[in-house]
C-alpha cells in the first residue's frame, strides 16, 4: 500500500498539475492555506493564489467574483468554517446562480482530532447535499484527491470537493479511471455490499480482510461523488449481496451519504441496511486512534455490521 | 447643462415605470427605488460603458447589492434593450425575468444575483479583483443601501477592496437613513459613515445623490491604488410627497388617491 498520504495535499498537487494547462485556474484561501493543502497551490502559482484573510464569507463571495468575470475558483477552508459560516453565501451567491465555483473544504469528519470538536466537519455533506445545482465530492484517497480537480474543471457549475487532513493508504491506483457520477467498484463480492466514502473506503478495504477470513465475500463501493448519486450502480451491486448493505461515513448519520443511499433503495425489496458513521454527537480531541475508537470509526466496526447484516 | 436635463427626464421617466410596475404587482419597494433611482440613472444613460449585449464581456459591471430596490433597475434594462418591453407587467410573477430580487440566471443584465444583503459588495469586490488579474479596463460599480451595512460582510468585502488596491471598483452608499425598521442612526447606528470608509481604504466623496451635477463627477472620479467610495445622501421615496423620509414606503404600495398624488407630482400617468 505504501506510503500513507493526505487527500487534503493530493487534490492541491493535482490543481497545479491542471493550471500548468488551463490559466483562468485559480486558488482562494482564507489564511489556512498550510492546513487546507492550498500553499501548495500558492508555491506553484503565487500571481493565481489569492488570501482573504481569515474572512469565510468573502472568501465564497470573492470567488463568485472572480467566477461572474470567467476565472475558475478553487475556494478553500476548513469545512467547518467555509460550509458553516460560507453556507448562506454558498447558497446565494454560488449554487442559486450555478456560478461555477469550486469549494474545498479540509479537515472533515474527526480525524482533524487533535484541533477538537470545534473544528471537526460532521455535518458539511448534510448541508452540500441539500443544495440544488451543487455536486459533492468525496475522495477515498490521495491518488484518487490528485484526479479531482480535473474533474471538477470539467464540470461547468458550483461543486463541493471533501479532503481529510490524516494521511492514509492508497487503495486506488493513479492508473484507476474515475466519472464524475459513478461509483467505483474495488471490490466483488456476494455476501455483503460495503458503500463507503472518503476514508472509510480505506477502512472498508481493510474490513474486508478480516471478514475474508470468516468466509464472508463483500463487495467494496466506492462513492467519490455523493451528489449525483449513481443509484443505478448501487441498487444492482446491492441486489447482487441478497440486499445486504453497510454505509460507511466519516459524518454525522443524519443527512450524509447514509440516508442518500437509504433513500436510492427504497423501492428495493428485502433490504437489510447497516449504518457505520457518528452516532450524532460532536467529536472531540484526543489521538486520531484514540477518537476513531471511540466513535466507532473503524474497520472492526465495519466487520461487525458487515457481519450483523449477513448473518440476519 | 443638456446633459444634466437629460438625465433629469429620463430620471422622471425611469420612476413612472417603476410605480407602474410596483402597482401591477402588487408588491416591491418602492421607497429604496425612488433613493437609488438618480444614482442608476446616471450610470446607465452616462457614466457606465455599456454595451447593446448584456453577454459582451468588455462592458463595465454593476451590482445592485441592495436588490429589493430592483423594480428601478428593471425598468432601465427594458429601456436600453437589454429585456423586452413585454416583461413590464410580470414583475414578480411566475417565469418573469423580473424575479423578486435580481436573477442573473432568470434575467439577462443582471450581472450579479443579490436580495442577500452584503453578498453583493462581496461579488462585486470579487468582480473587480478578477477584471484586474485579467488585465482587463471594466470598471464595477456597486450600489449597497446604508441599512445593508449592519451586515458584516460588507466591511470583510470593503477590507479586502482595498488591500487588493482596487482602482477599478466605485462603491455607492445610498444613504437615504432609513432602514425596513426605523432610521439608520436609531436602530444600528453607522456613525460616521465617511470616517469608516476612508479608515477602511478608500478614497471618500460624500454628495447629494439626486443632483446630477454632482453625481456625474462622482461617478467618473478615478482613483489611483484606492477604491471610490460615494456615500450618496438621498430621500427615500424621492419623488413622491407623501413617500418620503418614512419607513413605511420601504414596502408599502399606494392605493386610491395616493395613486392618483403619487402620478400627479411625477408629472405622469399609469402607463400599463
Amino acid at each position: 500500500m505504501g506510503e500513507k498520504q493526505a487527500t487534503r495535499h493530493g487534490f492541491y498537487e493535482g490543481l497545479v498539475a491542471l493550471a500548468k494547462d488551463w490559466e483562468d485556474v485559480y486558488a482562494v484561501d482564507a489564511d489556512l492555506g498550510s492546513a487546507t493543502g492550498s500553499s501548495i497551490f500558492q508555491k506553484a502559482f503565487p500571481d493565481r493564489y489569492i488570501d482573504v484573510g481569515i474572512a469565510e464569507q468573502n472568501l465564497v463571495g470573492i470567488s463568485a467574483g472572480l467566477a461572474r468575470v470567467g476565472l475558475v475558483p478553487f475556494c478553500s477552508s476548513m469545512a467547518v468554517f467555509v460550509v458553516g459560516r460560507g453556507f448562506e453565501i454558498i447558497r446565494n451567491a454560488v449554487a442559486y446562480s450555478k456560478i461555477n465555483v469550486k469549494i474545498i473544504g479540509s479537515h472533515t469528519g474527526i480525524t482533524a482530532a487533535s484541533d477538537g470538536g470545534s473544528h471537526q466537519a460532521i455535518a458539511d455533506l448534510a448541508a452540500m447535499r441539500a443544495l440544488p445545482n451543487m455536486v459533492v465530492l468525496s475522495p477515498c484517497d490521495y491518488n484518487q484527491a490528485k484526479k479531482m480537480a480535473a474533474l471538477m474543471y470539467a464540470h461547468e457549475g458550483p461543486v463541493y470537493l471533501r479532503t481529510s487532513r490524516e494521511p492514509m493508504e492508497n487503495v486506488t491506483s493513479p492508473q484507476d479511471d474515475i466519472t464524475l457520477g459513478k461509483a467505483q467498484k474495488l471490490r466483488s463480492g456476494k455476501n455483503v455490499c460495503i458503500i463507503a466514502t472518503g476514508m472509510m473506503t480505506v477502512l472498508a478495504m481493510a474490513a474486508v480482510q478480516l471478514l475474508e477470513k470468516e468466509g464472508i465475500d463483500a463487495t467494496v463501493l466506492n462513492i467519490h461523488t455523493i451528489k449525483p448519486l449513481d443509484t443505478q450502480t448501487i441498487r444492482e451491486e446491492v441486489r447482487s449481496c441478497n440486499g445486504r448493505v453497510v454505509v460507511c461515513e466519516e459524518a454525522n448519520k443524519f443527512g450524509g451519504l447514509g440516508e442518500a443511499v437509504a433513500y436510492s433503495l427504497i423501492e428495493e425489496n428485502n433490504i437489510v441496511f447497516a449504518h457505520v458513521a457518528i452516532e450524532d454527537r460532536f467529536g472531540q480531541s484526543g489521538a486520531t486512534a484514540t477518537i476513531l475508537q471511540e466513535y466507532g470509526i473503524t474497520s472492526e466496526a465495519i466487520a461487525k455490521k458487515a457481519r450483523e447484516v449477513v448473518q440476519k | 447643462m443638456k446633459r444634466v436635463e437629460t438625465l433629469k427626464e429620463k430620471a422622471r421617466q425611469i420612476r413612472i415605470e417603476t410605480l407602474d410596475m410596483i402597482l401591477n404587482s402588487g408588491s416591491g419597494h418602492i421607497g429604496g427605488s425612488f433613493s437609488v433611482n438618480d444614482i442608476l440613472v446616471a450610470l446607465y444613460y452616462d457614466v457606465m460603458h455599456i454595451s447593446k449585449d448584456p453577454m459582451d464581456p468588455g462592458r463595465d459591471r454593476f451590482v445592485l447589492s441592495k436588490g429589493h430596490a430592483n423594480p428601478a433597475l428593471y425598468a432601465i434594462l427594458m429601456d436600453v434593450g437589454y429585456v423586452s418591453k413585454d416583461a413590464k407587467s410580470s414583475l414578480r410573477q411566475f417565469g418573469s425575468p423580473f424575479q423578486g430580487h435580481p436573477d442573473s440566471a432568470m434575467c439577462s443584465g443582471i450581472d450579479c444575483t443579490t436580495g442577500s444583503l452584503g453578498q453583493g459588495v462581496s461579488v462585486g469586490v470579487g468582480m473587480a479583483l478578477g477584471l484586474k488579474k485579467l488585465k482587463g479596463t471594466q470598471r464595477v460599480f456597486i450600489v449597497t443601501g446604508d441599512g445593508e451595512l449592519n451586515e458584516g460582510l460588507c466591511w470583510e468585502a470593503f477590507m479586502a477592496a482595498a488591500n487588493f488596491e482596487l482602482d477599478n471598483l466605485t462603491v455607492i452608499i445610498d444613504r437615504n437613513m432609513i432602514q425596513l425598521g426605523d432610521n439608520t442612526e436609531k436602530l444600528m447606528r453607522l456613525g460616521d459613515l465617511k470616517g469608516k470608509m476612508e479608515s477602511f481604504g478608500f478614497v471618500v466623496d460624500e454628495i447629494d445623490g439626486h443632483d446630477f451635477k454632482v453625481l456625474l463627477p462622482a461617478l467618473e472620479k478615478k482613483t489611483v491604488g484606492k477604491p471610490h467610495c460615494i456615500i450618496a445622501r438621498t430621500i427615500k421615496g424621492k419623488g413622491v410627497s407623501y413617500m418620503e423620509n418614512s419607513a413605511a414606503w420601504h414596502g408599502g404600495i399606494p392605493k386610491g388617491d395616493q395613486i392618483t398624488q403619487a402620478y400627479a407630482e411625477l408629472g405622469g400617468t399609469y402607463n400599463g
